[in-house]
């Protein structure tokens, strides 16, 4: 297999807060009806989490399924696992209505970490970061492109978007977190 | 600046998370159908100032489309519903009733 790469080869930035380029993750977006009883429990089996309610998203170290919309689920599971978890749910769910697809190296992610963390996204995104909290999911647009984030941890949070994006949402995301930006609203 | 609610997701966004999609409610006229039909399927819009009913795509989110009801004078959302339906639900109309006594857009009132 070539050699794969992550967007920005784990780039880092330090300002109010802590921005990286968290490397590779495996990523399968999952189309079907979430509300069906093989569909979660296949979901499950490569996860190895629950499947979460609305905008709802669970991880689990490298693994964790996040709600995208109704009918709409992101799987997360290591990198070089993401080919067989494909194959599995493919395996699993034969003859039902559904599509899993392998689009791990069409995303790029970044953390977003330290005490300012919640306001680099907030001064970006059009979300208002005081009601948002762990466990949950936001699909959104971060300045111009379009990207999605949930929260680890109070103060760490994660930012997928197209690799395409990479090389903006870094340079957006670092000067959301320039040194002595700090609006000192959270 | 619209605040609308994303029917699919329960996201409560503003404006630039979301798409216009123009008129709610359009009836399809194709292939067959009469000239005049045809005409007014594709360039007969409302243009009403108060009540208008449109359609709305959560583009920087799920990417549902839904429908929404607003005053194009005072920008007030009255509310969102789902796009599978050829009408507004009654909630919808009451609300309408209730903060627009009178209105009318296109044959619903």
């Amino acid at each position: 297999m070539s050699d794969v790469r992550s967007a920005l080869a784990g780039a880092s930035f330090e300002g109010i807060a802590r921005v990286a380029e968290a490397g590779l993750r495996g990523m399968i977006s999952f189309r079907g009806d979430l509300s069906a009883s093989k569909v979660k429990s296949a979901l499950k089996a490569v996860s190895g989490v629950e499947m979460p309610g609305q905008r709802g998203c669970v991880v689990n170290g490298a693994r964790g399924l996040a709600w995208m919309s109704p009918d709409e689920a992101l799987v997360m599971v290591p990198h070089a696992e993401a080919e067989d978890a494909v194959s599995q749910l493919n395996k699993a769910l034969k003859g039902q209505h559904f599509m899993a697809e392998n689009v791990s190296d069409a995303r790029a992610v970044f953390t977003v970490s330290g005490r300012h963390a919640r306001e680099v996204i907030a001064k970006l995104a059009p979300v208002d970061m005081a009601g948002f909290g762990p466990g949950e999911i936001r699909r959104t647009r971060i300045a111009q492109v379009a990207a999605a984030f949930w929260m680890d941890e109070a103060d760490a949070l994660t930012v997928v978007c197209f690799r395409s994006g990479a090389e903006y949402m870094f340079g957006t995301l670092k000067m959301a977190a320039q040194p002595g930006s700090e609006v000192g609203v959270y | 600046m619209l605040i609308l609610e994303c029917p699919y997701c329960g996201v409560k966004g503003e404006e630039t998370e979301f798409h216009a999609g123009g008129e709610a409610h359009l009836k399809r006229f194709g292939p067959g159908s009469s000239d005049a039909d045809f005409e007014t399927y594709l360039f007969m819009r409302e243009n009403p100032k108060g009540v208008h009913l449109e359609r709305w795509r959560h583009a920087n989110g799920c990417g549902k489309w839904f429908h929404a009801a607003r005053c194009t004078m005072t920008l007030e959302v009255f509310g969102t519903y789902s796009a599978q339906t050829y009408e507004p639900p009654q909630e919808i109309k009451d609300i309408l009733t209730a903060k627009r006594p009178g209105w009318s857009w296109r044959n619903f009132k």
